[in-house]
């Protein structure tokens, strides 16, 4: 073996072949996942109007050309009274432009439909099959390119119907509850790190502390789920639906509101601040806490005036990190009892709550192909967001960077 | 625990009695630490608490929970076996995708790669490990399972299985073996590789032959802890592996997971005390105890590797 040295070269040569390949099919995986989420997130749809425009004479779609009264009477004629009298009341209709009037028989009379979606790979390539299939399996249907990712699914509420459904409720559920999560694990986390570095002596009391932090870091997010569930919902669910402040907003909350979930994710971050926290921390230099105390400072002082600032970009980029995996958890909001259908966004902390990943999974879990196209697009606002925050991670890092110069 | 019994006679290195201030402060941050420790406290609490109502409501003993074949709440059959199953299932699956190619990637990063290909390739990598977990789910449900039958056959893999799972949790925890490993492969002493270097090795025998078994202990520890990283692994499993639980070996076909029920469960509308309330405690109990266990031995692992090399 030893005398084969061809044979050990080649050998040799196929490794390093094997060990690229394994190296490259991280990215190549990142890659297809990306495709897999932009694919379904752009693509031809095709929309069937439930009564097409023409059915009520009106032959052309240009403002100019229409009638009031004709689109008043289409839509006395069409929509239960009941519906008028809601849009009456919301505003009436002789102060309503034309416009305004011909978007509502659009909507509640023409009622386009999608029924049938594409991806983006073969609305590219295969272009020819789709309009003969739209063609010939819903006559009357129009070809429309659709970006399922668009200004109006970010601002609309939740709905029931893919093609109106959006994530206006969920992107305030999520801001709240990792408001919550900040407010409460960033000066906790701080704290206990300003602890185990600066004021805990070699004990066994403070080597289980750090222990204990290090343990909790592994365990599974699910199960803070359910210390959230059993001690915010239910151990202090008249705190956590506002009832002993009289701010209960509605009583099917039952605790399972922004709160409980925010105070959750708090728990469930607190661990990897601290521990970032504690690197930064052990990071500052000892010459600049004893030039500190050289110059009579006490040890609060020290820590307030030199240690935190010197170690403060380390410990923001932590914690914008901490934040960041907040935001995509969704099993312990699942556990602590998201709520499936908000459509009113919540106006307070003790309102029922849903959040970004939330509705990703419904949508996600839901049988029909659009609402995976509907989910395809909440994932590219989810990544953005992501994107956003650990982009800004660095900056700020980039920035203290320059400023540390100086000490 | 000074503070608390002798304010007064508080003093700093110097010999100087304490300013109040100070003192205040130093008992809040007290207070802060001690309230980490009571996060795991009130886990076990709760978990113990919960399950002990779940094994008294006299439906259950602690002996059919574990031996039991059939976990069926409706006919009131609660045996865990079959969740535990599956959730062996997809972590094996995972653990056969993330680590080969996890220590394949780790070798070639410390071993063969230049730094500008490692400075490149690494943060992309850590990419991966930051995708919510939820989009691997979708991932796994919408790509990786029309993939699979594709290839294998509509009517061998069930529209929800525990290969997709498996596979799409192999991906998300690659780069977390990858780089725990390189870690390993990293503190190596550099005169090892110089001594096999030197009878004659190449490069692919000194990684294989010498830097992997001395760092094996780190590879180990990085295995472990994704291994513990695949059994808590909820979202995924929740959309892809399916629902309802089933004794199977076989990765084509659904089956639920220990924290796939105890979403499931959980996401709809549950009362408090009820049967299936409290089975998610005792489930998620077996679960806590299970990757705690992981967690340790990693880091017996790791502890072990540093007392070889640092």
């Amino acid at each position: 073996m030893i005398s084969d040295i061809t044979g050990r070269q080649k050998k040799n040569r196929t490794g390093i072949l094997l060990f690229q390949a394994a190296t490259l099919a991280g990215i190549f995986a990142l890659i297809v996942l990306l495709y897999s989420v932009i694919n379904e997130s752009f693509g031809y749809v095709a929309i069937q109007d439930e009564h097409p425009i023409e059915e009520f004479g009106i032959t052309s779609e240009k403002i100019e050309d229409l009638q009031r009264a004709q689109l008043i009477e289409i839509l006395e004629q069409n929509i239960s009274k009941g519906l008028i009298h809601r849009f009456e009341f919301e505003k009436p209709f002789s102060q309503r432009s034309t416009e305004e009037i011909f978007g509502i028989v659009l909507d509640k009379v023409v009622n386009p439909q999608v029924v049938r979606a594409w991806s983006l790979a073969s609305s590219i390539f295969q272009r020819e099959k789709i309009r003969d299939e739209t063609r010939t399996e819903y006559p009357g249907a129009r070809l429309e390119f659709r970006s399922w990712i668009s200004f109006r699914f970010l601002f609309s509420a939740q709905s029931s119907i893919p093609e109106k459904t959006g994530i206006k409720t969920a992107l305030i559920g999520s801001f709240f509850i990792i408001g919550i999560a900040i407010i409460t694990a960033i000066p906790l986390g701080v704290g206990t790190a300003i602890y185990l570095e600066e004021y805990s002596k070699l004990n066994r009391f403070n080597n289980l502390i750090q222990v204990n932090i290090y343990n909790l870091a592994g365990i599974p997010s699910i199960i803070y789920g359910m210390l959230g569930l059993a001690v915010f919902v239910r151990g202090l669910e008249p705190l956590t639906s506002g009832l002993i402040f009289n701010a209960a907003q509605d009583s099917a909350s039952n605790g399972r509101t922004i709160l409980s979930a925010g105070l959750t994710l708090g728990i469930l971050v607190l661990p990897i601040i601290i521990i970032n926290a504690q690197e930064a921390i052990r990071g500052v230099p000892r010459s600049l806490r004893f030039s500190s105390f050289g110059i009579g400072a006490t040890k609060w002082q020290t820590i307030w005036h030199h240690v935190l600032p010197y170690s403060m970009d380390r410990i923001l980029t932590g914690s914008i990190l901490a934040i960041s995996r907040a935001l995509g958890e969704t099993a312990p909001l699942i556990v602590v009892g998201a709520s499936t259908f908000v459509a009113k966004q919540p106006s307070s902390v003790f309102s029922k709550f849903t959040a970004l990943p939330i509705q990703i999974y419904q949508w996600t879990a839901r049988p029909q192909p659009e609402f995976r196209k509907v989910a395809a697009a909440a994932i590219i606002v989810l990544l953005i967001l992501l994107l956003t925050l650990n982009a800004g991670a660095i900056i700020l890092r980039n920035r203290y960077a320059k400023k540390k110069k100086r000490w | 625990m000074r503070s608390l019994f002798g304010i007064a006679r508080e003093k700093n290195e110097l010999g100087k009695k304490l300013r109040m201030g100070e003192i205040l402060i130093r008992g809040v941050l007290t207070f802060f630490a001690v309230l980490s420790v009571s996060i795991t406290v009130g886990i076990v609490y709760i978990l113990a608490v919960e399950s002990a109502r779940f094994f008294s409501s006299g439906e259950v003993t602690i002996k059919e929970f574990i031996t039991s074949l059939k976990w069926q709440p409706v006919i009131r059959q609660f045996g865990i076996l079959p969740l535990f199953n599956s959730t062996i299932l997809t972590s094996f699956i995972a653990m056969l995708v993330a680590g080969p190619l996890g220590v394949f990637a780790a070798i070639y990063l410390s071993e063969y790669a230049s730094d500008k290909f490692r400075s490149r390739v690494k943060p992309t990598l850590e990419v991966l490990a930051g995708i919510p977990t939820i989009v691997y789910g979708y991932f796994a449900l919408t790509f990786i399972t029309p993939f699979l039958r594709s290839i294998f056959g509509v009517n061998t893999v069930d529209i929800y299985n525990t290969a997709a799972a498996g596979i799409a949790m192999g991906i998300l925890i690659f780069p977390m073996i990858a780089s725990m490993s390189e870690d390993a492969m990293n503190a190596v002493p550099h005169g090892l590789r110089e001594a096999a270097y030197g009878l004659g090795a190449t490069k692919l025998e000194v990684s294989i032959g010498v830097v992997v078994p001395a760092a094996v202990s780190g590879i180990l520890a990085a295995f472990v802890m994704g291994l513990s990283r695949a059994v808590g692994e909820t979202m995924i499993v929740a959309l892809a592996a399916g629902a309802g639980s089933a004794l199977t070996l076989n990765p084509f076909k659904s089956a639920e997971t220990m924290t796939g029920y105890i979403a499931r469960i959980s996401g709809g509308d549950i009362g408090f005390d009820t049967m299936d309330y409290n089975s998610i405690f005792a489930i998620g109990m077996v679960l806590f105890f299970l990757t705690l266990m992981l967690n340790i031995i990693s880091q017996k692992f790791v502890r072990k590797f540093r007392e070889k090399y640092e």
